[in-house]
């Protein structure tokens, strides 16, 4: 008979950087399980029939399976059988939302607090990339050459699939580095860069091939790499690049950023380290970012860490409707950010030469549901009040990049110049071209490009060997 | 890593440096421009494309040193490499026979005007190009200019060669000599004084104005909007819906506050090069 295991409610609280210490630093804050801790969170998974998580991951982890080989202390044979359906774990074990995902699903979640499966995820990546990681199995060559267009997650993960699937993989890239949003946007305390880079270096070790410095649109476009330069299909993943502004007035302002160039500037260049690194930001005393999502909560967090006094997020709805995770929300008020909910800017105000020293807002009150099922923010009129902020972030959201989608001949556009593909294969309405992630879907998250880049190579590979017959 | 084939020295602070990159060279059109970084601590700086040779695989730039990256991309010599060199960018010059056109190019702007000349030329246009600079030292590639052009001014802000005068000087002369119907359309490219000058000349005789602004960039795809432009009422991307607009329709103030964002960090970076690499900046 098997021993009646003892129940933990609770995950075991993951390690982290203290607020007061880390708002100065840029040093990764979640700091990572410990072999103990691991094995301990490991043991607390039920190992139950079900298997419910396994269907709130989009790219199919077998999540049982490594948890048992966590729990043996078998880590090397736990990597490996993440790696089996997920090429960047190290960024996924940190980024995924998992508590909308496999967590949402644990069984041990409905009385308790799910299994920690994010954390052992990180944990496994990290312990391989400690060690040196062992170069995974390729199938023989098919002859094939397959584009991949934006190296973010959604076409990492399809040039991993495809390489290890025995096709020629070359991913090009605009920026003069590999990693998409991984690098440019989310910040380096949330996702190291050497993290993400290790990832990439194992890529390469599956035989991809990837090109920086290369803006498809502008050096090729689509059909010329197709017809001139050989590609026998291409996957299309180049995000959404495309930064919102609100188009009020005193927008252009000096000391006004899209929180693009903001994390860019940040994260890519590394202003942080100006004048070491020759990339400058300006970051004044009082900091206001306008939007409620993940990258608000970075561009804020970022904020504080590059010197302001004080940052707010300014949210036009309340709290409850904050899309970001809760977990970024949790570090965000740890932190001592400050929210200014039901708020929204009306104009922005400058000084004579042209600097922000404040922002016109306008109290908001929850109405009735709109199209997306959240209460529709109301102005209230009258409720006019000046913030003191010297700079202003506008994190509102990002239209798909159109440099690709405007030169490629016969790809059907949607009403938001986002790429049209069918979900279920990532196929688009021109044949050999497929496309996934955020330039499909509009922003959204990591894994989702991820799932997206990873059904695309199933279809890519698909169409290829039919191709062939 | 991409390799410079070519240094010329125009003057001390007016370089010309011919860039081995095929991928860029294939493509590109006048009035398109490059991104580069020349080392991994580098920024990445805007550069309007002076020429290109789509055989050799080439491109030529011209750099006129102000800050700490010309400066340093000033001490590479042939054979080094730039890190990064990214292109093209931006929408190409709209290239149609117009009748007659007139060039304008002041300082280092004169070296992107001279593809445009070209290929005006080639497509029909009487091209009427007027060159300047603040003093001869600073002037070049008069002789390339000539080639292109179907007749040429040259004048110098303090008079130390041919004329003394300002480019908007000869600009204005010209339009007076010719009669302003007589003229079908205006490019100037050059410091952003210098274009807002001849946009006030040619906005006076209804002559439709191109300039091809030079606004802070990051990426250079779209991405960051840090170089967005009032143009005509509406915030529009340098890098990707420009860098060419009409004149008559820029805020020219609001890029000239814009362009100043880090005025204070360029300097403290340019002092603290100067400071430490013994290329004599700064002088």
């Amino acid at each position: 008979m098997a021993e009646k295991k003892e129940i933990i409610p609770k995950k075991h609280p993951m390690p982290a950087q203290e607020p007061v210490e880390r708002i100065r630093n840029f040093n990764e804050v979640a700091l990572g399980y410990d072999e103990e801790t691991a094995v301990a969170e490991a043991k607390r998974c039920l190992q139950c029939k079900k298997e419910p998580c396994r269907q709130g991951c989009p790219v199919e982890v077998d999540i049982p399976a490594f948890i048992k080989l966590v729990a043996e202390r078998d880590f090397a044979g736990a990597i490996k059988k993440i790696k089996e359906k997920n090429a960047l774990p190290a960024v996924c074990g940190r980024v995924c939302p998992q508590e909308n995902q496999c967590e949402k699903y644990c069984t041990l979640g409905k009385k308790h607090e799910p299994v920690g499966i994010g954390r052992l995820e990180r944990f496994c990546a990290d312990w391989e990339l400690a060690r040196g990681v062992l170069p995974q199995e390729v199938a023989p060559p098919t002859g094939f050459k397959v584009a991949v267009v934006g190296s973010g997650p959604a076409g990492l993960t399809c040039a991993a699939d495809l390489a290890k699937l025995g096709h020629k993989v070359t991913v090009f890239e605009a920026l003069h580095v590999a990693g998409g949003v991984l690098m440019y946007g989310i910040p380096e305390f949330r996702l190291p860069k050497r993290v993400v880079q290790a990832e990439i270096e194992n890529l390469k070790k599956l035989g991809v091939e990837i090109v920086t410095n290369a803006v498809v649109g502008k050096f090729a476009t689509v059909d010329e790499l197709m017809e001139e330069e050989g590609f026998d299909a291409v996957f299309i993943g180049t995000g959404a690049g495309l930064p919102y502004f609100m188009n009020i007035p005193g927008e252009n302002s000096c000391g006004v950023y899209s929180a693009n160039e903001f994390l860019t500037r940040t994260n890519l260049m590394k202003a942080y380290l100006f004048p070491e690194w020759d990339t400058p930001i300006k970051v004044g005393r009082k900091v206001a970012v306008i939007g409620g999502g993940n990258v608000a909560m970075d561009a804020a967090r970022t904020a504080l860490r590059l010197g302001a006094e004080e940052s707010w997020i300014v949210y036009r709805r309340s709290e409850k409707e904050l899309p970001a995770r809760h977990e970024e929300v949790e570090h965000a008020k740890e932190e001592g950010i400050k929210f200014a909910f039901l708020t929204n800017p009306v104009r922005i105000l400058a000084d004579e030469n042209g600097w922000v020293k404040g922002m016109e807002c306008l109290r908001y009150e929850l109405g009735e549901p709109d199209e997306s099922g959240r209460r529709r923010p109301v102005p209230i009129p009258g409720s006019e009040f000046v913030m003191d902020v010297d700079t202003v972030v506008v994190a509102i959201g990002q239209a798909p990049n159109p440099l690709v989608p405007r030169t490629t001949r016969g790809l059907e556009l949607g009403r938001k110049g986002n790429i049209v593909a069918d979900p279920q294969t990532g196929a688009t309405s021109k044949p050999g071209v497929f496309a996934g992630g955020d330039v499909v879907t509009g922003a959204a998250t990591v894994i989702l490009a991820m799932g997206a880049g990873r059904i695309a190579a199933r279809s890519i590979h698909d169409y290829l060997l039919h191709k062939r017959a | 890593m991409f390799k410079i084939l070519e240094k010329q020295v125009f003057s001390p602070i007016i370089k010309q440096m011919v860039i081995e990159a095929p991928r860029v060279a294939r493509k590109c059109q006048p009035g398109q421009f490059v991104i580069l970084r020349i080392h991994e601590e580098g920024e990445r700086i805007p550069l309007t494309i002076a020429d290109f040779d789509r055989e050799k695989g080439t491109i030529t730039i011209v750099f006129q040193e102000v800050g700490k990256t010309t400066k340093q991309l000033g001490t590479l010599e042939a054979g080094d490499y730039i890190k990064d060199f990214v292109g093209p960018l931006g929408t190409p010059s709209h290239i149609e026979n117009f009748g007659t056109v007139i060039c304008v190019g002041g300082g280092v702007g004169i070296a992107p005007v001279f593809p445009i000349a070209r290929a005006l030329k080639e497509a029909g246009n009487h091209v009427i190009s007027i060159i300047g600079a603040r003093t001869r030292d600073l002037l070049f590639w008069e002789d390339r200019m000539r080639e292109v052009s179907s007749e040429l001014f040259v004048t110098t802000d303090d008079g130390s060669y041919v004329r003394k005068g300002f480019v908007t000087d000869v600009l204005k002369e010209i339009i007076d000599a010719r009669g302003k119907d007589n003229i079908n359309l205006v490019l100037a490219i050059g410091p952003q004084p210098m274009m807002r000058a001849c946009c006030n000349v040619t906005k006076d005789y209804g002559i439709k104005t191109i300039v091809s602004l030079n606004a802070l960039m990051v990426d250079g795809t779209g991405m960051c909007g840090c170089c967005r432009v009032t143009v005509g009422g509406q915030t529009r991307f340098v890098c990707v819906d420009g860098p060419e607009f009409d004149g008559h329709q820029v805020d020219f103030a609001e890029l000239a506050r814009r362009s100043a964002t880090f005025r204070a960090e360029e300097q403290r970076a340019l002092e603290r090069h100067t400071c430490q690499c013994g290329c004599g900046g700064g002088k």
